[in-house]
């Protein structure tokens, strides 16, 4: 290569010229500005975990999981919940995974698929108020004139798969995709069907993916209030069934946080304790996958 | 391709002569798939008939008192009137203020965890645990809101209103709960989906571009501020709208803090009342017909103003993903 010394000099010079101060101390100011910004936007997560679990765990007690909310425990509002998210389960993982397989395997570029997916994808955007009236005026009135029930865990269930679904409906899709093309060639080149694909190559390879995005959704079910508070009210007993008003632990926590019983108001603070304990229980170990497998 | 190691190399291709698939695998693929399009159309079904639902029952409300709902200030139960003006600001401005908080948090976020500010290790554990707050339920941020959040706030809201009280934005006497409140917990409830979608969009921008500027000699946040963000405009701004939509529909914490009184007020330290907060509280207790009206007619303002928020968000967010990819 050709030198030319004159021109390497002033080069040189221009590199070895600091930063005007003006520049430089905007450049430092922006990233401590940065980082504090970090830190406040982290406080708030450290404040609700210290607060929770110090007001929470002086009441963590055999009781609480052993009597309804009448006798001063949360046992009832455990398993209102568990029932709950349980029927949810049922009814949206089956059909979320099928949208999600349609979206992702069946003519994934044409108009009529990707217009569901924006209309899925808006699904996820609808308030969990709005779902919760819908579905009292969709179940809890339409049980009511038919039968002789009206707020009950199924509808509390019907109006926590509607928030559920169109969450595991999406993930599947984004896991799917993930597999590899050659997966699918490979497989229809040794003969298989289509459906064959689907169950036995691509829904086995994305299982653990699956999993993760299905516990998540879970989760955000186990803390939703708003959808139940139209559609499986709340109560102090035990339910009789699961076509009775049945409690659960976030209308616990909303319908007691006020009162001035001081032993309501530490079965809140355990409720929330145990409430949150359940959703990290599901949410570390999931979401520490789900980051890891991108 | 032959397969020479294996020696029942003939029977695929026995197989494959056979013009037809057995008939059992054909029904068996046809079947799923129309299992497929079933849940499918359920799936969308579900959002339709929610419009209709909601719209119908919306319906002798609308018939009542028309668009005039939109803009009439009283709500009263005794005398069955009801305006919803009130409500919408109390949604819309607990929203706004939540934004003023969470966009520099969110972007300085998603800025120090996208930027190679920090060894990757150290950036991945932040995005992390900003994660983990948007799995805290709402009904604990509620009762951390009104428990925590509140007595801290107080003392700086009567610092202001004590010193700036001839500002209109701080001109009532402050009792905790209120607007500003309701903003800020707000805030540190749609950090995380801010923060998340940001640093998405910040990472598909191109690494060329940031080493071509600094080759010119920029330095990093010269490089940020000039070249980094105004290329992901459009998709921070799908985030932040998503970050919005969100924010609107937010109930149980904004119901526990917000002060559930339908006032409107130029003080952000005044209570006011939301639309999910309303909901929350009243839709149980309601008796008369057109107060039930009323609600459903709100839920169709909270549906309309919510869908069209999303709906701008995700035409954004797409955008730049396509314009990305080709």
């Amino acid at each position: 290569m050709a030198k030319n010394p004159n021109m390497k000099q002033s080069t040189a010079t221009k590199l070895i010229t600091p930063l005007s101060l003006r520049r430089n101390l905007l450049d430092r100011g922006m990233t401590i500005l940065a980082f504090g910004l970090t830190i406040v936007g982290i406080l708030p997560l450290i404040s609700v975990l210290w607060n929770i679990i110090a007001k929470g765990s002086p009441g963590l007690t055999a009781v609480m999981f052993s009597k309804p909310i009448i006798d001063d425990g949360f046992a009832n509002a455990v398993v209102g919940t568990l029932t709950m998210v349980g029927i949810a389960a049922c009814l949206s993982i089956p059909i979320g995974i099928a949208t999600g397989i349609y979206l992702a395997e069946y003519e994934p570029t044409t108009k009529v698929n990707r217009s569901v997916k924006f209309l899925i994808t808006v699904l996820t955007g609808v308030p969990s108020i709005v779902v919760g009236i819908f579905t009292y005026n969709a179940v809890v009135l339409v049980t009511k004139s038919l039968f002789d029930f009206s707020y009950s865990a199924v509808a509390g269930g019907i109006a926590l798969a509607i928030l559920m679904l169109p969450i595991i409906a999406l993930t599947t899709e984004e896991v799917l995709k993930l597999v590899p093309n050659n997966f699918r060639l490979a497989s229809s080149g040794l003969g298989g069907s289509k459906f064959q694909t689907i169950t036995r190559i691509i829904l086995p390879t994305a299982l653990p993916a699956l999993t993760t995005g299905v516990l998540l959704a879970i989760s955000r079910g186990i803390g939703e209030t708003a959808p139940l508070l139209f559609t499986a009210l709340f109560a102090q007993n035990w339910a009789d069934n699961l076509l009775s008003p049945t409690a659960s632990l976030p209308i616990l926590i909303f319908n007691l946080y006020n009162d001035p019983d001081p032993v309501k108001s530490q079965l809140v603070w355990t409720a929330s304790l145990f409430l949150l304990g359940i959703v990290l229980v599901i949410n570390l170990p999931a979401r520490f996958l789900a980051n890891k497998q991108r | 391709m032959s397969s020479p190691h294996n020696l029942s190399a003939p029977q695929p291709a026995a197989k494959l002569a056979r013009r037809t698939r057995p008939t059992k695998t054909d029904l068996a693929d046809r079947l799923f798939r129309y299992l497929m399009y079933v849940a499918s159309g359920i799936s969308v079904a579900i959002l339709l008939l929610m419009g209709w639902i909601i719209a119908g029952q919306a319906l002798p409300a609308i018939d009542k008192f028309g668009l005039g709902f939109l803009v009439s200030r009283e709500w009263n139960v005794p005398d069955l009137q009801f305006g919803a003006l009130p409500l919408i600001y109390g949604t819309i401005g607990s929203g706004i203020i939540s934004l003023i908080f969470a966009i520099p948090i969110g972007l300085a976020v998603a800025i120090v965890t996208s930027e190679d500010l920090l060894p990757h290790w150290l950036r991945s554990s932040i995005a992390f645990t900003i994660e983990l707050l948007a799995a805290i339920p709402s009904v604990v941020f509620g009762l951390w809101g009104f428990y925590t959040l509140i007595p801290m706030l107080l003392p700086v809201q009567q610092f202001l209103h004590a010193k700036f009280g001839f500002i209109p934005l701080f001109s009532t006497e402050p009792s905790g709960s209120g607007l500003l409140t309701a903003g800020m917990l707000l805030a540190i409830m749609i950090l995380p989906l801010l923060a998340a979608v940001s640093r998405e969009v910040l990472l598909v921008v191109p690494s060329y571009l940031r080493t071509g500027s600094m080759a010119l000699g920029a330095t990093r946040w010269e490089t940020i501020f000039r070249v980094v963000l105004p290329k992901a405009f459009s998709g921070i701004v799908g985030a932040v709208m998503l970050a919005l939509g969100r924010a609107l529909g937010e109930t149980m914490a904004v119901t526990m803090v917000i002060g559930n009184a339908d006032n409107i007020s130029p003080s952000v330290f005044s209570p006011a009342y939301s639309i999910p907060a309303i909901l929350a509280n009243t839709f149980a207790e309601a008796q008369e017909d057109i107060h039930i009206g009323a609600l459903t007619y709100l839920v169709l303002i909270l549906f309309v103003l919510t869908l069209v928020v999303n709906m701008g968000a995700i035409g954004l967010v797409r955008f730049v993903e396509r314009g990305e990819k080709s």
